[in-house]
Parts: C-alpha cells; structure tokens; sequence
C-alpha cells in the first residue's frame, strides 16, 4: 500500500525526453529523497505529481486514487504541497498574510459572508488565525509575522514557504532544495528540522537535494535520476556504492 | 490595546461624520457645475476601485472597462426613462416593445446596471482571463469595442449613434458619493478577508497560488465580475450625471482616464484611488483653460482641442517614471500614525 505511486510516467517537451518511465513508491511517514545532476528531471516529476505538467504517458496515484488529470488546486486539497526551487513567496504580503493564503482553500464562507463579516466567516477567519500563528511560532517566525516577505533573509523565507505549504494541512511534503544557499550548520539545523516536521504533522517527506549531506543525513531512501532515467533505488549506504550513481556524478575514468 | 481600538472607532466615525458634514455643505454653497465635480469624484472613485480590484488587486491587466460602463449606463438610461421619453428618441425605428413600457426606479435601475454588466463581464472573462498581462489587455480592449460597436447597431434597443437623451435627473451627490462609501466599504472589508487575501496571492505569483489549492479561474472570476458589477453600477451613474449617453462616449479614453486614476494612486491601494480619483477628476476640469485660447506675450494660441489630454499623458509618464508606485503605493491610509508616530502601517486595511 503505497501513498504516492508513479506509473511509467513520461514528459516529453517536443523532442526532449525530461523523464522517462519514471516509477516511484513512497510509503507513509517515509522521508524519500530524488537526487541527480543538474537537468536530470528531478523538478519536472516534482511539477509532475503537482500537475503543473500533466505526464505525456502513464499515470500518478496517491492513496490509490487515479491524480494524473487533476488541476493543481485539486491536487493541494487532497493533500500534497510543495516548496519551490527559487523561492516563490506572495513577496508584497506579510508573513502572517502568506500563511493564511495557505488556509484559503478549506473557508467554506462564500465572499458575500467575508465582506460582510458574518459570524460564520469570522469563526473561520479566528480559527486560521489561531492556526497560522501556532504554525508560525512551530517554524520559528513568530518574530517576524508582520514583516513584508520580501524582507526576510534567504534562511527565514525557505522556512516561510514550508511554513506556507503546512498550513494547506498536506499528507504529503515535496520540498524542492530546501537547502540550497545554505551553510553547513544551517544545513544541519534543516535536517532536525525535517525529522521535527514529520513527527509533528504526521507527513510524508519526499525531497530534492543537492547537498549530500542533507540527502544521506535525512533520506530512508533515495532514486537517482540521469537525464531522466532512473539508475538507482535504495537506501543511502547502498547508493552511496552504487557504481552507475558513481559514475553519473564524477564520471568515469 | 482595548482604548486603542475604540479611539481608532471614535476616529473613524468622526471621519465618515466629517466627510458627510462636507458633502452637506456642498451642497449648500456650491453651484451646480461645481457640484457635477463633486458628483463626478465620486463617481469615478466607484469606477477606479472596480478597476483597482481587477488590476492592482488580482493583478489582471484588463483595459475594458469602458465597456462594462457602457452596458451599465444603457441598462440604467433604458430602465429609468419613461415610455414617452423612449417614444421620443426612438423616432428612426420604434424602441423593442419589451423595453418600451418600462419605467424602474433608479436604485433597482442602477443595480440592474451592475448585474447586467457583471454578466457580460462573466461572458467575457471566461474565455479572456486565460490569458495574461499584455495579451489580456488587448483581449479585453477588444471585447470593449465589440459592445461599443454592437450599441452603435442594435438601433431598436439603443437607438444606434443617436444615443439616449432626457435621461431623467436623478443622480445627486448622495447617490454618488453614497455608492462611493459603499464601495470603499465594500473593498475594505473584501481585502481583511481570506478572498482579498487570495486575490493578492493570484497577483503575486499565480503558480505559487494555485499550489496552495487557490482555484486560479474562479477567483480571477470572483475578481473580474465583482469588479464589472461595479463599473456597471458606475456607468449607470455616469450616465445618468451627463444626461445623455451615445456609443462614442464609451471609447477607450474612458477607460484609459480610469486607468490613470488607478495608476497615479497606487495598484492595490484603497487610499491612494480615493484620493487620486478626486485629484484628476478636479484636475480635468481646472486644466480644461489649457483647450481654450491662450496667450503667451510671445505668440498666442486660439485654443488647442486636446491639449488637457497632452498635459495628463506627460503626468502619467512621470508617475512611471519617477513615482512607479504612485501616491500611496500599495499602503493604505490607517490611524496608526498617532499611535506610532512617523510610521504609516504597511500593506493593511484598517478604518478609512
């Protein structure tokens, strides 16, 4: 019983082949990470299994329910959120501003009742707060709530933009180089982080990383990609020995 | 922070009183082309919002706004005129007898403006916003004069070129200026909730906000028909204000004059259209000796049709250059300033 599943997906950008038959298990409560050189795919299965692509061929499951046309919105209601490669925060919002967005998809208030402030709307409207703010305080940012987004330093807006995608109340977490731009101890802290974040929300971690620290320190498991291909699946000791991942990343002599 | 709140309630009763008090007064002293300034502030800052809500707000470049007033102001015009009026101006090809016998009140009349407006909004924004920026802007601008174009034609529902005239006076400064209150009522408290909230998002990043499960499509939807609601309803009050309405005064200059309003105030600021609307629309009218003859010692002029729009074109170039962010940006006007001296609140809604 898988909670994610990818069944031979493909995408095809005209002739270039960005993922080719890519299958992927992940299980609940796994930490599973996708690594691979620059340009292997990784983001595109990620904007994938988001639907930002829909796969030229095969098909995605998520707690066996058939995901593979659904609309992006759709897709984060069921329960898979994601962070973003470059950074993508309402940048002229404030903090608290960016994570309630991230609530706006469970107001069952219609406009009319948010305008006029009925107490149904204002129920929901307390609620979020009280949500967001516990979110913010769990995350560490609850210096910072009324502070543009824009503001923040590079470290504190990759935690906002979790922050963000934990308050859409995900079963999954696709989290795109959360440590990139980060120094070694940042790195470390990330790592904890992680750990901290799925114990506390009972979440399914599935990450791209460059920094191999981060990936061997976190992952149970880990897929390589090369041009789209994947050359290896294991756990970190195995793929750490894995002469073909060996050979995609210093090349053979 | 109790004290604070209800000084800040006390502040803004005495500044809605305040306002009230001067519309009041107006009234009194002003003469009546002073008053149609006054009416036309108003009535432009309802036009602006609706198109701050669209453009600053959603973020949705859409220049089609003359067209949505146009579907306003006719719906009103034919509602509010009485059958002999319409006898009386349909004279080349007799009025559709389902228009000919109605006679609204304005309110019911000026509503039905907005929805009628907001179902063409709703039309044209299903195909349109799939697109956006630029593209969306030509798009809409199109569609703008597609209904301009079939005004011009549909002799037997709105006597073609002709236009409409007698309508009958009913617009005063409470009108306008009460339809104006309710709409920044309206915005201030649409922008403290989720929806505003999520309007924002979309025009941050659209990609961002719609991974956080916001259905892009209808809220642009939301956005844009709400927003075409509103330009009905102003329309209508244009309308009405003028008197007389005809196809052309529905170009695209219109909605260009509305764009500036919106421009020169800040995109996404409630404040910033409130007080540009009345600053170009005070503008327009005190410009309006450069049009005429002028003299310059050196060499004189007998008048240049135009020259108002050359002065208001170079205005606006020098607010994107210089000022990209407009009077207000995308601050809003709050009391924090007295309570937190030398700071004005960014970025939220509180009492106007």
């Amino acid at each position: 019983m898988y909670m994610l599943r990818t069944d031979n997906i493909t995408m095809k950008f005209g002739g270039l082949v960005a993922v080719s038959n890519l299958n992927l298990e992940i299980k609940q409560n796994e930490i599973v990470g996708l690594i691979g050189p620059n340009g292997a795919g990784k983001t595109t299965a990620f904007n994938m299994i988001t639907s930002q692509y829909t796969p030229t061929e095969g098909s995605i499951f998520f707690n066996n329910e058939d995901i593979t046309s659904y609309k992006p919105y759709e897709i984060t209601k069921l329960g898979i959120a994601r962070t973003f490669q470059n950074i993508k925060l309402f940048k002229e919002m404030t903090v608290l501003e960016n994570v309630l967005v991230g609530n706006h998809l469970r107001v069952r208030s219609p406009l009319i009742l948010s305008v006029l402030r009925s107490p149904m709307y204002l129920r929901e409207e307390k609620h979020m707060v009280e949500k967001s703010m516990n979110l913010l305080r769990d995350l560490n940012l609850d210096d910072v709530v009324n502070e543009k987004a824009y503001s923040l330093p590079y470290g504190k807006q990759r935690r906002l933009e979790i922050a963000r995608a934990l308050a859409t109340d995900p079963k999954l977490l696709l989290l795109d180089e959360p440590a990139a731009g980060m120094n070694p101890q940042e790195s470390i802290e990330l790592m904890n982080f992680i750990h901290e974040i799925r114990e506390k929300f009972d979440l399914t971690i599935f990450l791209i990383e460059h920094t191999m620290q981060v990936v061997m320190g976190v992952c149970e498991r880990i897929y390589v990609l090369d041009y789209g291909v994947t050359i290896a699946e294991g756990n970190p000791s195995d793929i750490q020995n894995n002469p073909k991942v060996i050979e995609a990343y210093l090349g053979v002599n | 922070m109790e004290r604070e709140k209800k000084i800040r309630v006390v502040l803004t009763v005495t500044a809605a009183a305040v306002a009230v008090g001067l519309l009041v007064l107006f009234n009194l002293i002003l003469d009546s082309y002073m008053m149609r300034i006054v009416n036309l502030c108003g009535i432009y800052i309802t036009l602006a919002l609706s198109l701050n809500l669209i453009y600053g707000f959603t973020g949705m470049f859409s220049l089609g706004h003359a067209g949505f007033m146009a579907v306003g102001a006719y719906t009103t015009a034919l509602l509010t005129m009485s059958p002999a009026q319409k006898e009386m101006n349909f004279f080349l090809e007799p009025i559709v007898p389902w228009l000919a016998n109605v006679e609204w009140s304005f309110l019911p009349a000026l509503l039905m403006g907005g929805v009628v407006a907001a179902v063409a909004g709703f039309i044209i924004g299903a195909p349109a916003l799939k697109l956006k920026d630029d593209y969306l802007a030509i798009a809409t601008l199109g569609f703008a004069e597609i209904i301009r174009i079939f005004f011009t034609n549909m002799q037997s529902i709105t006597n073609g070129p002709l236009g409409l005239k007698g309508l009958p006076p009913y617009t005063n400064v409470w009108w306008t200026w009460g339809i104006a209150f309710a709409s920044i009522l309206f915005m201030v408290f649409l922008f403290k909730g989720s929806y505003g909230r999520a309007f924002k998002a979309i025009r941050e990043d659209e990609v961002a906000a719609e991974a956080m499960g916001i259905n892009l499509f209808r809220h642009k939807m939301l956005s844009f028909t709400i927003g075409s609601f509103m330009a009905g309803v102003g329309g209508g009050l244009l309308g009405n204000l003028m008197g007389t309405i005809d196809p052309l005064m529905f170009r695209f200059l219109l909605a260009f004059n509305i764009l500036l309003i919106v421009v020169l105030g800040g995109m996404g600021s409630i404040t910033g259209t409130v007080i540009s609307g009345i600053v170009i629309t005070v503008l327009m009218e005190y410009l309006r000796f450069l049009d005429g003859p002028m003299d310059f010692y050196l060499f004189s002029t007998d008048g240049i049709p135009g020259l108002r729009m050359v002065i208001f074109s170079i205005m606006l170039m020098v607010v994107i250059l210089f000022f990209q962010k407009g009077i207000m940006g995308n601050r809003e006007f709050s009391w924090d300033f007295l309570f937190r001296p030398g700071r004005f609140k960014k970025n939220s809604v509180e009492g106007e």
